[in-house]
C-alpha cells in the first residue's frame, strides 16, 4: 500500500516549524510569552508528520473567509 | 481581618490575591463554631430563644430588638455565626460519594496505600506539575489514576488481597456482601498517607478524605434560615430549621439507645435513619432517597435546592439581578417620533427619578422642582440631605423642602423629555436588543416607539411588552448616548448593513410616491414633506394644462436625501432582465441618484428597506449616524404620507382573476394530474427509469413532486399576469414591503403540494392517506395537492392535508425556538470572556491568544460594505474618481 502524507491533503493547511528568531519576533509583536500561545500535542498526527518537538512554535497557514491567508502560531506541548 | 473597636469590619477595598476551596475538618467546624447545639427546641413559653437551641441567641438574631450575643450586633447588623452538633457517630455526606467511592476502591482494605507503585506515583506527581505549569485542569489524569489503582488486586505495600466494594444508592459500600459502617469508612481513609492524596489529586491541608464522613455538623447561623411570624402571630420556621430540628433528635434517640445498651438492630436502624436526616439535609433530590416532607406534603427546600436550577442562588440571585428605576408596558408605534426617542406614558415618568446632585448653579432649578413637588410632572420625589437621609417629597412638606435645599444635597427629581433610557425587549439575544432612546413623555399608557425600529428588537404591536431602564449617573448617561444609542446601532456588526431602516408601509409608501412620474400640485407637494425639515420646494417639474406648477415623487423624495450623494443600483422590483439597460431601464427599476437628485428609479426595499436599504447603507457610512437618524426619520413620515395620498388597501376582490386565466389555471393543473398519471402507469409497469442512487419508489415520488411543483408554479405566473402593479398586494410584494408573490398564488392560483418533512403526506391508515382514497393510490390528489387556492377553498381532504402540513410548521418553530436558546446559552457561556484586544488579537481571562486577528482580517464589519471588497473599490473610485470593476 502506497503511503500518503497528511500534508497533501487539501482541509490540512500548511504547517511549519519557525525558528528561533520569528518565534521571538512573533512573541513580541503579541507581547506575550509562549504559553499564552495556543498549544498543539505532540501526537496531534500533523506534529508527527512534521517532527516537531515540545517547545517548538508552529506556524499554520490557514485559508480564511475573509482575509485570503491567515496565520496562527501554536506551541507544541506533551 | 483588622476589626476596629466598634467592632464593624472596614471597608478597605482589597484585591483578592487567590480563592482556595477545600473541605471544612471538624476542627474547623467547632473552631468556628460560637455554640454546641444540643436541644431541639426553639423557643420558651415566653418566645424566647433557647440557650444552646436552634435559634440561641449567639448564632445572629433575627428578630428586631434584640442582640446578638456573640458580636452585639442587632438584627440586620449581625451576618450571623455558625452553631455545630456533635453527631453520635460519622455520617457520610451525599456530596461526596462519588469520590469516596473512588477513594475507597483504590487505597488497600488494610494499609490504606495508594494502590499504585512508587514510580507510578512519581510519574503521576511529574505530570500534575507539567499540567500545572500549562494551566490545565488535572482532572482528566486524576480519572486515570483512580482507573489504573483500581486495576490492582494485591496491596504492593501490605500484599493484603483487594475485594470488590459495590456501591448502593443512595450511600451504601458493599464490600463482599458485607455493608461497610461510616466508621470502618472513615477509618480507611484516615489512613492514607499524606503523599498518597497528593497523587489522588487532593490537597491534604486543605481537604483530607476523611472529612467526606462527617462527626460534627455545622449548623448554619439563624439569619440564613429566619423564622417568619404569620398574621396569626404563630412562627412558622424555615425548611433548614425543620431539618435540623430532625436531625438533633434522632442524634439524641440514637446518644440514648446506645448508652443504654440497645440491641445491635436497633442502633443500625437509628444510624440509617441519622444518615436519612443528613443526607436530605444537604440534598432532598437525592435518586433512591425519599423527599423529606413538610407536613403539608410539600418537599422541603434544603442546601442544594437553594443553590440549584434556575431560580438557585447562582442562576436566580447572582446572575440574574432584580433592579430599581425601571418600567415594563405594552408598545404601540408611533410614526411622528424619531427612532432615537422612545414614547413614555406620563404615569411612569411620573414615578421614574433621576438624582441630580445640587451645587450653587443649579440650586435654584433644583428648587423648583422640589416646590412642584411629586403631584405636577417635572417635579421631584425624594431628596437626599447632606448626610445621606432619605425624604420623600409630600404635598404638605414641599415647600419647606425647598426652602431647606442647599448644594451638597442631591435631589431625584422626575424624568422628562430627553432623559436618556435603556430601552430592551426580550430575547436579548444581540446587542441590539436593549439600546439607549431620548425619553419623551406622552399622554395614555404605553410606550411609543419608531417601527423602523422594531427589526432590532424584533418587536411587532400585537401586545409586545418592553423593560425601560433610567440611567442614574453622569457616567452611564454618557456611555450609552456615545455608545448604545439607536443611531449608533443603524448598521448592524452581523452583516455589516443597515438593521434599522424602513418597514412595511414606509417601503410601499415610497414606492407609490417615487414610481414613474407622477404630477403633484404644490399644495400637496407641501403636504407630504410637512413634517420634514425642508423649508423650500424646487424648481416644479414642469406645469400642467391648467397652468398650475407640479413636481414629482421623485423630486419631493429627493428633497430628504443629503446633497451630494451618489449611487447607483438595481431596485428590488427589478425584471432581472438578460440584458440590464441601466438607467433607462422600462420598469423605471434601475436606481440613480446624482448628486443628491434621484433621477431614475423606484425607490423600495432595496433602498430604504431595513436590512437591504443602500442608500441608507450609504448614508451611514458617508455622513455619520446623525444624518442617517434624521434620514430614517424623514422617511417613515414621508413615507406615511406618501401612502396615505394614494390609500393602500387590499381586499377579497383583489385576489379575482379573469375567468379564461381561471380555466388556464385548470388546464394547467389538468395536464400535471395527467402526467401524474403517466408517471404511475410507468411506474406500475415498471417502465420508469430510476434517477442514480434513488430507488424506484423514490423516483416516482420526486417525479411527481416535481411535476406538481411546476403546476403550482405556472399557476402563480398566470395568476401573477393578471394582477398587474395596480394590485395592491402586488405592490407590497414586488416592492419588498410584505408578503411574497407565493403568498398570493396560493391566494388566486392554488396552493399547492402540502409536505411532511419535505415528502408528499403518506402517514394515515394502512396504505392510504385518509379512507377516500384507494389503497396505494398514488395520485395527486391522494396524497396532499391542493388544486383549490384560498379564495375558492378547500375541499374537506384538501382541508385535512393543509392542517396537517400546516401543523408541522408549529411544531417547527415551538422546537427550534427552544433549541436555539439552549444553543445560545451554551455559547455565550462558553465565549463570554473572550476579548478582542488594542492590538485586534482576540484573547481569553489568562492572555492566552484564541484568535491572532479579529475574523481573521481584523475588520469591523459595520464600517465594511456588505463584508465585501466594494469597500476597497469604493475608496480607490472616490479618490481617483474612476470607476473600478
Amino acid at each position: 500500500m502506497s503511503k500518503f502524507s497528511l500534508l497533501d491533503h487539501e482541509f490540512i493547511p500548511r504547517h511549519e516549524i519557525i525558528d528561533e528568531d520569528e518565534i521571538k519576533s512573533v512573541l513580541k509583536e503579541y507581547n506575550i510569552g509562549r504559553e499564552q500561545l495556543p498549544k498543539i500535542k505532540i501526537e496531534d498526527p500533523v506534529i508527527k508528520e512534521i517532527g516537531a518537538e515540545v517547545g517548538d512554535v508552529v506556524k499554520i497557514t490557514r485559508k480564511s473567509q475573509t482575509a485570503g491567508e491567515a496565520p496562527y502560531y501554536r506551541y507544541v506541548i506533551e | 481581618m483588622v476589626i476596629s473597636m466598634d467592632n464593624t469590619i472596614p471597608s478597605i477595598p482589597q484585591r483578592i490575591g487567590a480563592i482556595r476551596f477545600g473541605l471544612l475538618s471538624p476542627r474547623e467546624i467547632r473552631k468556628m463554631s460560637v455554640t454546641s447545639i444540643i436541644t431541639a427546641d426553639t423557643y420558651d413559653d415566653d418566645g424566647y430563644p433557647i440557650d444552646m437551641g436552634l435559634m440561641d441567641l449567639r448564632l445572629g438574631v433575627i428578630d428586631p430588638g434584640l442582640r446578638c450575643k456573640t458580636c452585639g450586633g442587632r438584627a440586620g447588623e449581625c451576618p450571623g455565626h455558625f452553631g455545630h452538633i456533635e453527631l453520635v457517630a460519622p455520617v457520610l455526606h451525599v456530596g461526596f460519594n462519588k469520590i469516596i467511592r473512588k477513594v475507597l476502591r483504590s487505597t488497600c482494605r488494610n494499609c490504606s496505600h495508594l494502590l499504585l507503585e512508587d514510580k507510578q506515583k512519581k510519574a503521576y506527581l511529574n505530570q500534575f506539575a507539567k499540567l500545572n505549569v500549562m494551566s490545565h485542569l488535572p482532572d482528566d489524569l486524576i480519572n486515570n489514576v483512580f482507573k489504573e489503582a483500581r486495576k490492582t488486586k494485591i496491596c504492593p505495600y501490605c500484599g493484603e488481597e483487594q475485594l470488590e466494594i459495590k456501591f448502593e444508592k443512595p450511600s451504601d459500600y458493599i464490600e463482599n456482601d458485607y455493608k461497610l459502617t461510616p466508621t470502618e469508612i472513615r477509618d480507611r481513609l484516615e489512613h492514607i498517607p499524606d503523599d498518597d492524596l497528593k497523587v489522588m489529586g487532593m490537597d491534604p491541608v486543605s481537604a483530607r478524605p476523611e472529612w467526606m464522613v462527617l462527626t460534627v455538623l455545622a449548623v448554619p447561623p439563624v439569619t440564613v434560615r429566619p423564622s417568619i411570624t404569620l398574621e396569626s402571630g404563630q412562627r412558622s420556621e424555615d425548611d433548614l430549621t425543620h431539618k435540623l430540628v430532625d436531625i438533633i433528635r434522632i442524634n439524641q434517640r440514637f446518644q440514648e439507645n446506645r448508652d443504654a445498651g440497645a440491641p445491635q438492630l436497633i442502633i443500625e436502624d437509628l444510624w440509617e435513619l441519622l444518615q436519612y436526616h443528613l443526607t436530605t439535609f444537604f440534598d432532598n433530590e437525592v435518586s433512591g432517597v425519599p423527599p423529606a416532607r413538610h407536613r403539608s406534603g410539600r418537599p422541603l427546600k434544603t442546601l442544594t435546592q437553594r443553590l440549584k436550577g434556575k431560580e438557585g442562588r447562582f442562576r436566580g440571585s447572582l446572575s440574574g439581578k432584580r433592579v430599581n428605576f425601571s418600567a415594563r408596558t405594552v408598545i404601540s408605534p408611533d410614526p411622528n417620533l424619531s427612532i432615537n426617542e422612545v414614547g413614555v406614558p406620563y404615569a411612569i415618568a411620573r414615578r421614574m427619578t433621576i438624582p441630580v446632585r445640587v451645587i450653587s448653579r443649579n440650586l435654584e432649578m433644583m428648587r423648583a422642582y422640589v416646590a412642584r413637588g411629586g403631584e405636577t410632572h417635572p417635579g421631584a420625589n425624594y431628596v437626599f440631605r447632606e448626610d445621606g437621609r432619605r425624604l420623600k417629597i409630600t404635598e404638605d412638606n414641599k415647600e419647606e423642602l425647598a426652602e431647606k435645599l442647599e448644594p451638597g444635597w442631591t435631589v431625584e427629581r422626575q424624568m422628562q423629555d430627553g432623559d436618556i433610557v435603556l430601552f430592551n425587549r426580550q430575547p436579548s439575544l444581540h446587542k441590539m436588543s436593549i439600546m439607549a432612546h431620548k425619553v419623551k413623555v406622552l399622554p395614555n399608557k404605553t410606550f411609543k416607539l419608531n417601527p423602523s425600529v422594531c427589526p432590532p428588537y424584533n418587536a411587532d404591536f400585537d401586545g409586545d411588552e418592553m423593560n425601560m431602564h433610567v440611567l442614574q449617573t453622569e457616567e452611564s448617561r454618557a456611555e450609552a448616548s456615545i455608545l448604545m444609542q439607536v443611531q449608533e446601532n443603524i448598521l448592524s456588526p452581523r452583516f455589516g448593513g443597515p438593521i434599522i431602516g424602513g418597514i412595511h408601509d414606509h417601503i410601499s409608501g415610497m414606492f407609490l410616491l417615487t414610481r414613474n412620474e407622477k404630477m403633484i400640485s404644490k399644495n400637496d407637494a407641501l403636504e407630504l414633506l410637512r413634517k420634514s425639515e425642508v423649508r423650500e420646494l424646487p424648481e416644479p417639474a414642469g406645469y400642467n394644462d391648467a397652468g398650475d406648477p407640479f413636481w414629482t415623487g421623485k423630486q419631493i423624495f429627493s428633497q430628504i436625501l443629503p446633497n451630494d450623494l451618489n449611487l447607483e443600483f438595481k431596485a428590488n422590483v427589478c425584471f432581472k432582465c438578460d440584458v440590464c439597460k441601466g438607467r433607462d431601464c422600462e420598469y423605471d427599476s434601475y436606481v440613480v441618484v446624482e448628486n443628491g437628485e434621484l433621477v431614475a428609479g423606484t425607490i423600495d426595499e432595496k433602498a430604504i428597506g431595513a436590512f437591504k436599504g443602500k442608500i441608507l447603507d450609504s448614508i451611514v457610512k458617508r455622513y455619520g449616524s446623525t444624518e442617517a437618524a434624521q434620514f430614517v426619520d424623514d422617511v417613515t413620515r414621508l413615507a406615511i404620507r406618501g401612502v396615505m395620498r394614494t390609500g393602500l388597501s387590499f381586499g377579497i376582490s383583489d385576489e379575482d382573476i379573469p375567468r379564461e386565466a381561471r380555466l388556464n389555471i385548470d388546464e394547467e393543473l389538468e395536464r400535471a394530474e395527467n402526467e401524474v398519471a403517466e408517471l404511475i402507469q410507468a411506474y406500475e409497469a415498471k417502465e420508469l427509469e430510476p434517477l442514480p442512487g434513488r430507488t424506484l419508489a423514490e423516483t416516482i415520488e420526486l417525479k411527481i413532486m416535481q411535476s406538481l411543483g411546476k403546476a403550482r408554479d405556472h399557476a402563480g405566473t398566470i395568476a401573477g399576469n393578471h394582477l398587474g402593479l395596480e394590485n395592491s398586494a402586488v405592490i407590497m410584494a414586488k416592492s419588498g414591503a410584505r408578503g411574497s408573490m407565493l403568498n398570493l398564488t396560493q391566494m388566486a392560483g392554488c396552493v399547492g403540494q402540502q409536505a411532511v418533512r419535505g415528502e408528499r403526506i403518506r402517514r394515515g391508515y394502512e396504505g392510504r392517506t385518509l379512507p377516500h382514497f384507494d389503497r396505494g393510490d398514488l395520485g395527486a390528489d391522494a396524497h396532499g395537492f391542493v388544486k383549490s387556492s384560498y379564495k375558492s377553498g378547500l375541499n374537506p381532504t384538501e382541508y385535512f392535508f393543509h392542517a396537517v402540513g400546516g401543523r408541522e410548521g408549529l411544531v417547527d418553530t415551538a422546537v427550534r425556538t427552544s433549541q436555539s436558546g439552549y444553543l445560545q446559552r451554551r455559547l455565550v457561556n462558553a465565549l463570554q470572556d473572550l476579548e478582542v484586544q488594542y492590538d485586534r488579537s482576540v484573547r481569553e481571562t489568562r492572555g492566552v491568544i484564541v484568535q491572532f486577528k479579529y475574523g481573521e482580517d481584523g475588520i469591523d464589519s459595520t464600517k465594511s460594505d456588505y463584508n465585501s471588497e466594494d469597500t476597497v473599490h469604493n475608496i480607490v473610485s472616490s479618490v481617483t474618481g474612476k470607476e473600478v470593476k
